[in-house]
């Protein structure tokens, strides 16, 4: 694969529901290219299809017009390039660790041994080897958003999109599982497409952040992040002098009035 | 003695406290049962009398027939409970799957629901015949209604960010029912079980009260028509110790289903 073919390229998506009250335009002509190994937040007040947006890239539902390549092929519909992160890690109870995390090669018939290593590789590096047999409710918050993560690495997706994957989390959990989390996908070099209302934790995961409008959705401004930290990290990245610049731009594009 | 043991040890008393009188009272009250029946301060030929029912016991018993019609009754119960809850599931299952024919039944359902079953012994005599095909059937319909009824609304309460997790790895319908939707939704079969252990010994014994020819339900109808009330009470005993033990069978398939909680 070339260079410069992006990973994700978003070309004139819109999208309208329709309900019983009449028809409510979700979204409406976003573009957006995002290259390989990058991690693009997106930021919106509510109701702006941040989320619509997600599902349209993940191939749940089809836009009214415009489409999605991810590696240059459309995206038809869910296939393994795509990695979905739900709110809330979404384990399932009845199933132990090791059990959930292969829960999407064995949905998509993939379980062989090729992939049963590269899996078990992936909990032993991020040290979750000696829980693999456990149940959910028996892990702590952080160990499962990393189980939630590996299950969706277990594909081997092009892409990962995260739908405010930290928010069902307390603040202090949700500041280092962020850094975990990113830390992860760094190493992984994985494309990253970030949804969430968290500004702080926009700015300081991502290469990029995208602010969307109000419903209809359309993209208002992009701000390119660069950082100067050195541990490199979201937590430690929050303290450089530019965060603060950046907050106040964005906070002033978003305009929210309340 | 650390503080600790002492809340054990006080815990322990406690739980033996209970027990104590749980077995105090139930001894209790079969003496003052037997004494006010030998110092005729009621009529044992009434009101049965516990050493009577032991000598009934023993007599049925001797003659075989304790274990044939405790074991007709048991029988027809445990195939009305189980065809059901299975029944009950499968159709639930294709309510789950298809939202039209949910929409559709679903005013049927509650005037069935709301219906008396047992109004329907006579006809179902007439249709199946009386024997034990139109028991089991009694027993059946009593529970089948409000299992369809149950499990329907636990599949359809599975959380909706559950099952987009898994169309976003490319699921089909089929996998949906079986990865989530049929897991997450054992907690709710196993309370419909156990309401449904209670109903089926209802509708096993309306159905012996209808056709009478063997069964629990029979014994007890037959020895209130030929004033044999020693035959009715040690029946209701039977009873009382089979759906006992049945409904314990339940809870330890629930603790073996549900490790992971």
């Amino acid at each position: 694969m070339k260079d410069n073919i992006p990973t994700v390229s978003i070309q004139n998506v819109s999208m309208k529901y329709q309900s019983p009250e009449g028809e409510i335009e979700a979204i409406k002509n976003i573009s957006l290219d995002v290259a390989q190994g990058e991690f693009i937040s997106i930021v919106g007040p509510s109701g702006s299809g941040k989320s619509t947006l997600l599902n349209i890239i993940a191939g749940l539902i089809k836009p009214s017009a415009g489409k999605v390549l991810v590696n240059n092929k459309e995206v038809t519909g869910p296939t393994s390039m795509v990695g979905y992160m739900p709110q809330s890690d979404q384990l399932f109870e009845w199933r132990t660790i090791w059990q959930n995390i292969i829960l999407g090669l064995e949905v998509q018939r993939k379980l062989n041994d090729e992939n049963k290593a590269f899996v078990e590789k992936l909990i032993k590096d991020y040290g979750l080897y000696e829980f693999k047999d456990k149940y959910p409710s028996q892990l702590s918050g952080g160990m499962r958003q990393r189980a939630a993560l590996i299950r969706t690495l277990a594909i081997k997706p092009e892409i990962l999109l995260l739908d405010e994957a930290f928010s069902a989390l307390d603040y202090q959990t949700r500041l280092i599982v962020s850094d975990e989390v990113k830390q992860i996908i760094q190493q992984e070099n994985k494309t990253s497409l970030l949804v969430t209302h968290d500004l702080s934790e926009a700015i300081s995961m991502a290469d990029k952040v995208v602010i969307l409008t109000k419903r209809p959705g359309t993209i208002k401004s992009a701000y390119n992040i660069s950082l100067t930290c050195d541990s490199k990290t979201p937590l430690g990245c929050r303290e450089a002098p530019e965060f603060r610049e950046y907050f106040n731009q964005i906070w002033k594009e978003l305009d929210v009035h309340v | 003695m650390s503080e600790h043991e002492a809340y054990l040890r006080q815990r322990k008393l406690y739980k033996l406290k209970v027990n104590a009188t749980q077995i105090l009272l139930l001894v209790f009250v079969i003496a003052i049962w037997e004494i006010a029946g030998r110092l005729g301060w009621i009529d044992p030929f009434i009101m049965s009398q516990p050493s009577r029912i032991i000598e009934t016991l023993k007599n049925l018993h001797n003659e075989g027939t304790l274990y044939y019609h405790t074991g007709i009754t048991v029988l027809e119960t445990v195939i009305g409970f189980i065809s059901g809850t299975i029944l009950g599931t499968f159709i639930a299952f294709i309510l789950w799957w298809s939202d039209f024919l949910s929409k559709v039944f679903d005013p049927y359902l509650v005037v069935l629901n709301s219906l008396p079953k047992p109004a329907l012994g006579p006809i179902l005599i007439v249709w199946i015949g009386s024997g034990p095909s139109a028991i089991i059937t009694m027993a059946l319909l009593i529970s089948l209604i409000v299992t369809i009824l149950n499990v329907y609304s636990g599949f359809s309460q599975v959380e909706s960010d559950k099952i987009k997790l898994l169309k976003t790895f490319g699921a089909t319908k089929l996998q949906v029912f079986q990865k989530v939707i049929f897991p997450a939704s054992v907690p709710t079969i196993i309370s419909a079980l156990k309401v449904n252990v209670g109903l089926s010994w209802v509708g096993v014994i309306v159905g012996e009260f209808l056709v009478s020819k063997a069964g629990l339900g029979y014994l007890i109808v037959y020895g209130g028509q030929v004033f044999r009330l020693d035959l009715v009470m040690t029946s209701v005993i039977i009873l009382a110790v089979a759906s006992a033990i049945m409904y314990r069978i339940v809870l330890w398939f629930e603790k073996m289903l549900l490790k992971w909680r």
